[in-house]
């Protein structure tokens, strides 16, 4: 719809042919092909001496929100234990560093699966989008063919598996398969996936689906081992892997141009004592051009507004009053009957199985005990 | 010796039977009962339906008016012709349109319809005469002489599914038909190009299912920009004043969005649903400081800073929880009284005339220009009584968002090649051979990404043993795979409406059973694990049967053997 704007748009495209200012649009768009952005932080431990696990994700949770994802773009599954352990000395806290610097619960923490609910099943259901219809709108994600999406686990794991919760396990081959159920229902435009756990490098192992890079804190036959005991506190704090990604993270802002190849040598073997290890073969860009932005951070691309159309005609005041009604809240309960109640009459019930049992019991050892010719005492 | 004699052939016997009842009655009972419950699918429709052939035809019509073919060339006239061009996208996937093209000459009424002064009247009495079913066109080619259209303009779109197509002096006379239909063809095609579908728009409209290496940046920013096929869409329009204490606002959005919004919902709502709903919020501020602008006095957002600007909003933006359909935002932003007038340049240090920016698959943002605004002056005075009235022009504001509106759901407008003029679209804000564009590419898209997603999830189940199919989820791929089979046969005959209906049934249906919550496959046994919960059970009871029955064959061979010499 050109109409009356046909000539502007056709000075603006001559002159911006000139300066190639659509050369710098198209050249955003072109860097990468995402418009939106998305996290799954998932921390699959619970109980007190795996506070670490928990402290890990919330300072990712954190770092991923100061960079621009708003919460409606997080899935955050923990245990949710932590902040109000009777073990924690300071209740509704969740430090990250030594001294209790950096408390990293907060006031704004918004965890979408909690206690009982981080399970293998919720798991691949949030990731294939098997969720069940009456699931809410924030434990779903709901990312299109161009998003990317962050994924972050962390925990106990072994080769070949993660253990959620010490009751259940999720595969290596159970993971890729469920990235390719996403590719193949285009759930996303490129995927990082990152694990802090023992022998993490053998959860990307099996990964067969495309414009996914994968990193882990370290390789197979290797543990991963935890930062800095706080005395405390009395228990560790973080792990390492994460403690230096997060480091590294503090100096990245919504706007700066740091690339993969800077987070692949983030915690090297001197600091971490394993080795960490990546995989970037499926991937379909060179890591160099990746930006950390797109994948920690939500930048939007925008473009400006050239056109507008003529409306005329007026707005019809009357028809909009003749349709307004009232709208009053139902009652959620109802109340007056709750309080008027009478206590109801409660029918007579023959005494059940425990009872009976219980006096059966009493009676044989009595009758053990003092012989049979009681009975006729008794009846 | 005989009861030993006895006691042995029972012992056969007994090892015999059990081995019997084992091998008969076991395995068939161990296999019923451990395999799982899978409805019967549709595999060898849906095997058909993973090569995917389109066939894409619209009718078009070329009326002839006066003056524009010889008396002889008229005889020859009324004439069909049928054109078919095929191209292949890749092994599964090949596409053919097919373009029917009717030549006739014009009645009187549609002589004096032409006869209007201006073209967007012809075209408005031309509608009056008949309406064209959708998908098709109608091209009404008029002499050189006629003056409705400008010196330099051939043809001329109009609000409907008409085009005025001018033909030169030069070619009428002493040509044939023949020659006259040649010379007017690139043009026609070109008029085709832009009022439906076009292979450039087909091909985008696959992408799901193909990969197709991007043509050139421009095309990448458009399939970018607009929203996926989805069968509803939620809109909510927000109006953010971080100053409540000097503006007191005043907007009449229900109706503004009745006059200005709801016509092109209607107008839509055969390709999607959409659902609409509006917030206020106060103290919401931008999150990028603007500078001040000396030379005009005014205080200015750089085209580069507009990029941060959305995060900060979008979390308090929230959104409706019970659907999951794409949200879009559109929303208005009144500069607080300190930072007023605002406006957006671009790179070039211009002011942009419509103030607003749009942002791929999310919506649009507006900044209030201080004409549209009653009430207020442009600078404050020192006696004004705080907070201040404003009343919002709405015709204004909802020119921009239903511009961006047009532009987030795909209905672009490519620049039109030179010598076209097309006409603005109506108050609906769409024009209706831009719906029947937006037709075509949502069928296409629908059909492709159903297909997908029935191909894939056939192989799925085909792949993991393990999975139980029930019958909701059979009947779902019954009732998609009918569904597209019908999609593809309207498509083919022409009948775009119906077309669309069944594809977006198809994407229903297809949806539904992929994402079931019952395909859940967390039935992952590797091999070492199968062996170590069966031996325990089946070792036992085997090891003394097989241990017999090798005695029995021993035995049976032993006597063999002492028979064998007996013999001899």
């Amino acid at each position: 719809c050109v109409g009356i704007n046909l000539r502007y748009r056709f000075h603006v495209s001559l002159l911006c042919k000139l300066v190639s200012c659509f050369g710098d649009r198209a050249g955003q768009f072109f860097s990468s092909g995402h418009t939106n952005n998305w996290a799954v932080l998932v921390c699959t431990s619970r109980f007190w001496f795996n506070y670490r696990h928990v402290a890990n994700t919330l300072s990712v949770y954190r770092s991923v929100k100061r960079l621009g994802i708003p919460d409606s773009h997080i899935v955050l599954m923990l245990a949710d234990d932590m902040a109000c352990n009777h073990r924690n000395p300071k209740p509704a806290t969740v430090f990250s560093h030594k001294n209790m610097e950096l408390n990293v619960y907060g006031d704004d923490v918004e965890v979408d699966y909690r206690g009982y609910e981080v399970t293998v099943e919720n798991f691949l259901r949030i990731l294939t989008g098997r969720l069940p219809p009456s699931t809410p709108r924030s434990k779903r994600l709901l990312s299109d063919d161009r998003s990317n999406i962050l994924i972050y686990l962390t925990g106990h794991g072994g080769n070949g598996f993660l253990k959620f919760q010490d009751s259940e396990e999720i595969s290596n081959v159970e993971l890729a398969d469920a990235f390719e159920q996403m590719w193949q229902k285009r759930r996303y435009n490129e995927l990082l996936f990152i694990i802090d756990t023992c022998q993490g490098a053998s959860m990307y192992e099996r990964f067969y689906s495309p414009n996914l890079m994968a990193l882990a804190s370290s390789q197979v036959g290797e543990d991963s081992l935890s930062h800095q005991p706080d005395l405390a506190i009395g228990v560790h704090l973080m792990d390492r892997y994460t403690f230096y990604l997060l480091e590294f993270l503090e100096d990245i802002h919504p706007a700066s141009k740091t690339n993969m190849n800077d987070l692949f040598k983030v915690c090297p073997k001197s600091q971490c004592v394993s080795t960490p290890g990546h995989r970037t073969d499926l991937f379909l860009r060179d890591p160099g051009s990746v930006l950390i932005t797109d994948f920690f951070g939500s930048v939007r691309k925008v473009e400006l507004t050239m056109e507008t159309i003529n409306l005329t005609d007026p707005i019809d005041a009357e028809s909009g009053e003749l349709q307004k009604e009232m709208h009053t809240y139902a009652d959620q309960l109802p109340v007056s009957e709750i309080i008027h109640q009478k206590p109801k009459q409660k029918d007579w019930h023959p005494p059940d199985g425990f009872i009976l049992g219980l006096w059966t019991l009493i009676l044989l050892v009595f009758f053990q005990t003092y012989g049979v010719k009681h009975l006729k005492h008794i009846f | 010796m005989a009861t030993t004699e006895v006691e042995r052939r029972r012992g056969q016997l007994a090892a015999l039977s059990i081995a019997a009842v084992v091998i008969i009655v076991g395995v068939p009972l161990w296999w019923r009962t451990t395999e799982t419950y899978r409805a019967w699918l549709p595999v060898s429709q849906i095997k058909e339906l993973a090569k995917l052939q389109l066939h894409l035809s619209a009718d078009v019509e070329v009326v002839f008016a006066r003056g524009t073919v010889t008396p002889e060339q008229q005889k020859k006239v009324p004439l069909t012709q049928t054109q078919n061009m095929e191209h292949r996208v890749d092994e599964d996937t090949a596409l053919s349109y097919r373009y029917e093209t009717r030549y006739r000459t014009a009645t009187i009424m549609e002589e004096d319809a032409l006869n209007q002064p201006t073209a967007a009247e012809a075209d408005l009495s031309l509608h009056t005469l008949s309406e064209s079913p959708s998908g098709s066109l109608v091209v009404y080619v008029i002499p050189e002489s006629s003056s409705l259209l400008p010196q330099n303009v051939d043809v001329y779109i109009g609000q409907r599914r008409t085009a005025l197509l001018r033909i030169g002096s030069q070619m009428r006379v002493g040509k044939t038909l023949e020659q006259l239909l040649a010379h007017m063809e690139p043009r026609i095609k070109q008029v085709l190009h832009v009022m439906s579908f076009s292979h450039t728009d087909i091909t985008a409209a696959l992408s799901n299912r193909v990969r197709i290496s991007p043509g050139n940046k421009e095309s990448i920013a458009d399939s970018m920009r607009a929203f996926k096929s989805s069968p509803g869409y939620e809109i909510t329009f927000s109006l953010l004043n971080p100053d409540p204490k000097s503006h007191r606002l005043h907007w009449d959005i229900e109706g503004a969005v009745e006059t200005y919004i709801q016509p092109l919902l209607t107008k839509l709502s055969p390709v999607a649903n959409f659902s609409i709903d509006s917030q206020t919020l106060y103290y919401a501020m931008l999150g990028v400081n603007p500078r001040f602008d000396s030379s005009r006095s005014t205080y200015t957002l750089n085209a580069d800073s507009l990029a941060h600007v959305i995060n900060p909003v979008e979390a308090r933006l929230g959104s409706n929880a019970a659907s999951s359909n794409p949200v879009l935002n559109f929303l208005l932003y009144i500069p607080d009284a300190h930072h007023s007038p605002l406006y957006i340049h671009d790179h070039k240090k211009q002011q942009v005339p419509t103030n607003a920016f749009h942002s791929p698959r999310w919506g649009g943002i507006m900044i209030i220009r201080q004409c549209w605004v009653y009430n207020v002056n442009e600078f404050y005075e020192v006696d004004t009584v705080f907070p201040v009235d404003i009343n919002i022009d709405m015709a204004k504001v909802m020119g921009v968002f239903l511009a961006q509106l047009r532009l987030l759901l795909g209905v672009q407008s490519s620049t039109p090649p030179p010598g076209f003029l097309v006409a603005p679209c109506g108050n609906a804000g769409l024009a209706d051979w831009e719906l029947d564009r937006l037709m075509w590419s949502r069928s296409v898209e629908n059909i492709a990404t159903a297909t997908t997603t029935i191909t894939s999830l056939a192989q799925l189940l085909d792949q993991i043993g393990n999975i139980v199919i029930n019958d909701n989820i059979a009947q779902q791929v019954s009732s998609a795979v009918t569904s597209l089979q019908l999609a593809v046969s309207e498509l083919e005959a022409g009948n775009l409406g119906f077309a669309l209906q069944y594809s977006k049934e198809a994407i229903l249906s297809s949806e539904r059973a992929f994402f079931d919550p019952s395909l859940l496959h967390l039935l992952y046994f590797p091999d070492d694990q199968k062996f170590a919960i069966y031996i325990p059970l089946f070792l036992p009871m085997c090891v003394p049967i097989l241990l017999s029955l090798l005695k029995i064959v021993s035995e049976a061979r032993q006597k063999h053997r002492e028979k064998k010499p007996k013999k001899d």
